[in-house]
């Protein structure tokens, strides 16, 4: 009988020390921090700016979810990314320029201005665009499973949600289908504590996510979702879980959204101290404690990685402006195999 | 002071909840938030959490639970937070709530209230007119208002409706559109088209935010003195088919409007029922103007190319007028 398991996350202070772990630290942070200034310069510059328009959707606060276990992920995983997992783009080698021009709606973006935001993918880089509708992606991640084990490939699939999603009768589906099946199924749950406005009480009755697993006779674990190295650790547990061929594995990870649900949202329902809780544990200052703790980076390389990082970003929208918008004259293109 | 199209809709649900206790609310976001539209602002703090209710995202289940709670004498008006989302909740519509009175005498007096419409750089997932589904789906009702007053009328007339009544909202239309409307108690005929323009040389067959193309369209055509009359169906099922018939006898040539896709759409049921009906009326096709068969792209011009406009229907009226 698979149980709830909440003692195994190695926690920051139980890392060991190693040249390994201090270059793992190094990733971690290139991504985690790529990925905050990618989605500042969207939210709080190009949004504001008026050159991106509808809905901008950021993950501040959670990038240790996506980027620990994008990088406990191997190359040939499927992933099925949620709004608030960019980190898993760049993990995968989208490069930040083709984030920008998605957002603006230009033709080098990843779906060439046919979606905006976070509504992206490509099959070649095994990333699954977004389905809009929260919870449609856990059967399609199935259905992925389901091919990687037909196939006798020890690859496995990667679904990320929010705690929101877990309402949707698609989600009970989609883990119940995969649990029966056995099938090789990574689940990620965001728990950002809200869904749009709706705090966690609202959305249900029992208190972790995780307490599903074992109604579907799955493993499920809790994980502090702002310890990179934890989500790290319980994602690689998982996909070996998986590809030994036991079947899905739940990992819950408790984050907070340190935003409104999307631009337009101040959050003005979140109580103000949830605020100032989670902003001492934001998941980047504290991987940067970490490492200057242990010894594994000093301050000025870290500004040093920080400086290339924002550069790096200049560059990448500079680039984005410069694409073009796509013909109107493509409008009805592509909607059958041509 | 003029009523936005979005006051109108809080404005005639408010006074539903007012006038009937068993009338209540729930969707995703309604309470607390007001609603991701802001549409229910206020209702929380008014009603309280009895008959405000805050839901899971759950669209099968928010829509379920009102078909349910209308068997024990409730009025439930579901918000389904986007249009694009109805799609969740579809088998509970169109399986259920649809077919109770014809299987089993059963009423359901519900109404589903869902934004839609393009207009608003929202993407494939966020912009959609899902309205031809459920015109295909007997026992349905489906709503699609254009003005603050029909808006206001039509929600009122949904909620005291004793069938399943699916009302769209058109997002682009929330804040733009503003009028007078009389404060307190009316209500618009569910079924009812209305000559939203009156004229003589052409007619425009349209509904929700296609209203207001059609209007400038011929706004323009009256500077070369062309008489376009607009018919706003206000309801696409029941089609009000008299109105629609009265006004093509007038005018000879018709041009059927709409911003979801054209194959299958709204559109190809009265340019249907209109050559059945008055073929020896007519001086021309039956033209229709429809977004193409593509989903919402998110770019801004290709959004722009797809969306129908005053410019396209112009140029389709002027060719129709030269028949
Ligand atoms: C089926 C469906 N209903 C409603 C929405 C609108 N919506 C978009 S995100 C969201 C909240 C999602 O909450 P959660 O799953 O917890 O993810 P989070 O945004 O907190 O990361 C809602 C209601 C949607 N996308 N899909």
């Amino acid at each position: 009988m698979a149980a709830v398991n909440r003692a195994t996350s190695i926690t920051l202070q139980e890392a060991a020390d190693s040249s390994e772990q201090a270059e793992l630290a190094r990733r971690f942070l290139y991504h985690m921090s790529l990925m905050r200034e990618v989605e500042d310069r969207i939210e709080r510059k190009l949004y504001r700016q008026g050159k991106i328009l509808g809905g901008v959707y950021v993950g501040r606060g959670q990038e240790a979810i996506c980027v620990g276990a994008g990088m406990a992920a191997k190359p040939d995983d499927m992933l099925y990314p949620c709004h608030r997992d960019l980190g898993l783009y760049f993990i995968r080698g989208v490069h930040p320029r083709q984030v920008f021009a998605q957002y603006m709606g230009r033709v080098g973006g990843l779906t060439k201005g046919r979606d905006g935001n976070m509504h992206m993918g490509d099959l070649n880089l095994r990333i699954v665009a977004i389905i809009s509708a929260m919870a449609a992606s856990i059967p399609v991640a199935a259905g992925s499973a389901f091919a990687l084990k037909y196939k006798g490939t020890k690859d496995i699939a990667f679904v990320f949600f929010g705690d929101g999603a877990t309402s949707r009768g698609d989600w009970h589906e989609g883990i119940n289908l995969a649990a029966v099946q056995r099938l090789p199924l990574v689940l990620i749950c965001n728990n950002n504590q809200y869904a749009y406005s709706t705090p966690l009480e609202k959305q249900m009755a029992c208190a972790n996510v995780a307490d599903r697993g074992p109604g579907y006779g799955i493993p499920a674990e809790i994980v502090d979702g702002n310890d990179v190295f934890a989500v790290y650790n319980a994602a690689l547990r998982a996909a070996e879980h998986a590809r030994r061929g036991l079947g899905p594995y739940m990992i819950e990870c408790k984050t907070f959204r340190m935003t409104g649900h999307s631009a337009h949202d101040s959050g003005s329902y979140v109580p103000a101290h949830l605020w100032k809780e989670w902003e001492a544990k934001d998941p980047i200052r504290r991987l940067e404690t970490l490492m200057l703790e242990r010894s594994w980076a000093d301050r000025a390389t870290i500004d040093e990685m920080n400086a290339g990082i924002r550069a790096e970003v200049d560059a990448a929208i500079e680039w984005a402006e410069k694409s073009p918008y796509p013909d109107p004259a493509t409008l009805t293109q592509g909607v059958y195999a041509e | 002071m003029p009523t936005t199209y979005l006051e109108a809709i809080r404005e005639g649900i408010w006074e539903e909840m007012e006038r009937d206790e068993n009338v209540f609310l729930l969707g995703e976001d309604i309470g607390v938030y007001g609603g991701a539209f802001k549409i229910t602002a206020g209702m929380l703090e008014r009603f309280g959490e009895r008959r405000v209710v805050d839901t899971p995202i759950s669209e099968s289940a928010i829509v379920g639970a009102a078909i349910g709670a209308s068997f024990n004498g409730l009025r439930p008006v579901a918000e389904i937070q986007f249009a694009d989302f109805i799609s969740c909740a579809f088998d509970q519509i169109v399986n259920f709530a649809a077919k109770c009175r014809y299987r089993w005498n059963a009423p359901v007096p519900i109404v589903v209230r869902a934004p839609s419409g393009g207009g608003i750089h929202g993407g494939p997932f966020h912009s959609q007119n899902p309205e031809a589904w459920f015109v295909h789906t007997p026992g349905l009702k489906v709503i699609c208002p254009a003005t603050a007053y029909d808006a206001k009328g039509l929600i009122k007339a949904a909620i005291r409706d004793d069938d399943p009544c699916i009302f769209f909202e058109h997002k682009a239309l929330y804040r733009r559109i503003k009028e007078e409307i009389p404060k307190g108690d009316y209500t618009v005929p569910i079924g009812k088209a209305r000559v939203f323009r009156e004229g003589s040389d052409l007619s425009i067959i349209t509904y929700g935010a296609m209203v207001y193309e059609a209007d400038e369209a011929a706004n323009q055509l009256a500077g070369e003195g062309i008489s376009v009359e607009i018919v706003d169906l206000r309801t696409v099922l029941p089609i009000d088919e008299e109105t629609i018939l009265e006004s093509v006898r007038k005018t000879s040539k018709v041009i059927v409007l709409h911003e979801a896709t054209l194959t299958g759409g709204v559109g190809a049921e009265i340019a249907a029922r209109i050559t059945e009906k008055a073929f020896d009326s007519l001086d021309g096709p039956v033209v229709r103007i429809a977004a193409p068969d593509v989903p919402v792209p998110y770019s801004p011009p290709l959004e722009e190319a797809f969306l129908p406009n005053a410019a396209k229907i112009v140029e389709k009226a002027r060719w129709l007028l030269n028949y």
